[in-house]
């Protein structure tokens, strides 16, 4: 009896602890339309709109933390952030090292894009984000791998002639090649990479991946993620 | 920021222009040169300060404070700067909070270090994960000084340790003659005449300091060239108000101006300094003034 009433105690301690705790949410804010600072340089896009309903949903205070992609898993595992939510594929070597929760965009396609249609993508010079799905599948796939710290840069790499082709998410592909006036195109077969892009947490913090993994179901069974998801991605977007 | 910025589409060159470069995100690359600057003042004194400490131990006879000293200048001279960044400011905050989790959270029962997590208890955090977002950035502003003030304090130490042995040996020895302590001596003589020996070497040691400011964003501090290469990159019209092309070679061609017209102006005050600080002295400098009077 004595052990129930301190678990009660302890939970309600916690419980309280939960409501003053603020749940800092780390991302890029340089991966648009998944995220990215607007012009008020506030981060803001698909994965804003998403969180900050998760945030409601689960009863949670959110602040938004920007950091590098480098060290964005090196970050939260010290503790410096709460959650990642930054386009991340969910992939089994991150899996070793952090957890994550189910995913929030199914598992999409991967595309290259080059200035000219008769590259071919297997021997070409390729350009990728470091420390991506994306390099990793360039590296295995026999071309010569140029990788960058910033999507942004490894787009700039096609277009001023550095790389042949550049290999990312399709999703953040579709505007730029859609805006660039023919300049730029989608070159190859996609490719299936990953089991999707949920959000990261420490292995630890198995009481918050609880909280937001059902607060992502909720809004999985009444369908305002794939509102959200057409909304930014489009109507050829792939949705739950 | 002005009224007519609603519908940017519409503006003509220069309208446009002032929109743009009055948003949001702009005045946060205006508000980083200022950071940037204020850094600077803060670190380089610290990082003097840390020298000179780190010099005397060098110096003194008590076997362990030198071998502390010595030991602080040679590593961290001879660690890579960005592998310090990285490293060293991760291991400072777990330090911080690993204290401070021993002082708030004596009860909690539960392993700091658990696979690749580093947890303590919420009231341990540093800062608390609920202040203000401000706190945050202050605290890596800090944390920021703190790790620049280490790295150049050690290059600092070095060339203050060669400053403090090239004051002459006749100097020391009149002072000795007329009855002084080592501390007298140290105090009264060597640190006084040292500075026209370490001035070169810590003029260079500030500009590239000045230049070293882009390791900022390793430390969570966001500095002008993650701003002019976040502002300069593509912009789509999808994404933002003000859609433009690739413009980071603008953006960095104003860093370049700004980073150019500030080591000038170092170079500038620098010499200043020198020409007071071998007014009198023994050297060929101090030689040259005096006769230049005569």
């Amino acid at each position: 009896m004595k052990r129930l009433i301190l678990t009660t105690a302890a939970l309600a301690l916690t419980a309280s602890m939960g409501m003053a705790q603020t749940v800092r949410m780390g991302t890029e804010g340089a991966y648009p339309p998944y995220n990215f600072l607007n012009d008020k340089g506030e981060v803001d896009g698909f994965e804003r709109e998403l969180g900050d309903e998760l945030c409601k949903r689960a009863a949670l205070t959110c602040e938004w933390v920007t950091t590098d992609w480098d060290g964005i898993i090196p970050n939260l595992v010290s503790g410096n952030y709460d959650t990642i939510i930054a386009g991340m594929s969910i992939t089994a070597e991150r899996d070793e090292v952090i957890d994550f929760t189910q995913n929030y965009i199914p598992p999409a396609s991967s595309a290259y894009v080059g200035a000219s249609a008769d590259i071919d993508v297997a021997t070409a010079v390729v350009s990728a984000q470091a420390a991506t799905i994306q390099a990793g599948h360039v590296a295995e796939s026999g071309a010569t791998l140029l990788e960058f710290a910033t999507p942004e840069e490894t787009v700039a790499s096609v277009r001023n002639g550095e790389a042949d082709a550049v290999f990312a998410d399709k999703d953040y592909l579709a505007p730029i090649v859609e805006e660039s006036g023919g300049a730029l195109m989608f070159v190859g077969e996609d490719v299936q990479l990953g089991g999707g892009v949920g959000m990261g947490l420490r292995e630890s913090d198995t009481e918050l991946r609880t909280k937001f993994d059902a607060a992502i179901q909720s809004m999985k069974d009444d369908g305002t993620l794939n509102t959200l998801i057409t909304k930014w991605f489009g109507e050829d977007a792939a949705t739950f | 920021m002005f009224s007519f910025c609603t519908d940017p589409d519409t503006l003509s060159d220069l309208a446009w222009m002032a929109c743009y470069l009055t948003t949001g995100k702009h005045l946060n690359f205006y508000y980083a040169f200022g950071t940037v600057l204020v850094l600077l003042a803060i670190t380089a004194p610290t990082a003097l300060a840390f020298g000179f400490a780190g010099a005397s131990a060098a110096r003194s006879r008590v076997l362990p404070l030198s071998l502390i000293g010595k030991g602080y200048i040679a590593i961290v001279r001879g660690v890579p700067d960005i592998a310090f960044f990285l490293f060293f400011v991760i291991a400072l905050d777990q330090g911080l909070e690993f204290l401070k989790h021993q002082w708030v959270c004596p009860d909690w029962d539960q392993p700091i270090r658990q696979g690749n997590d580093f947890l303590v208890c919420q009231a341990a955090k540093v800062p608390l994960g609920n202040s203000p977002q401000w706190v945050h950035k202050t605290y890596s502003f800090f944390v920021a000084v703190f790790t620049f003030a280490i790295v150049f304090g050690a290059f600092a130490a070095n060339v203050l340790y060669g400053a403090m042995r090239a004051v002459p040996r006749a100097q020391l020895e009149t002072a000795e003659a007329y009855g002084m302590t080592h501390r007298q001596t140290f105090w009264r003589i060597t640190v006084p005449q040292m500075w026209v020996y370490a001035l070169p070497g810590l003029s260079n040691l500030w500009m590239v300091l000045i230049k070293s400011t882009p390791l900022l964003f390793l430390l969570g501090v966001e500095d002008i060239v993650y701003w002019a290469r976040e502002l300069g990159g593509t912009k789509t019209p999808r994404f933002t108000d003000y859609p433009h092309g690739d413009w980071r070679m603008w953006y960095f061609l104003v860093l370049l101006v700004f980073y150019l017209a500030f080591t000038r102006l170092s170079e500038v005050v620098l010499d200043r300094v020198m020409a007071r600080l071998t007014l009198g002295q023994a050297t060929t400098g101090g030689d040259a003034q005096r006769k230049a009077k005569a």
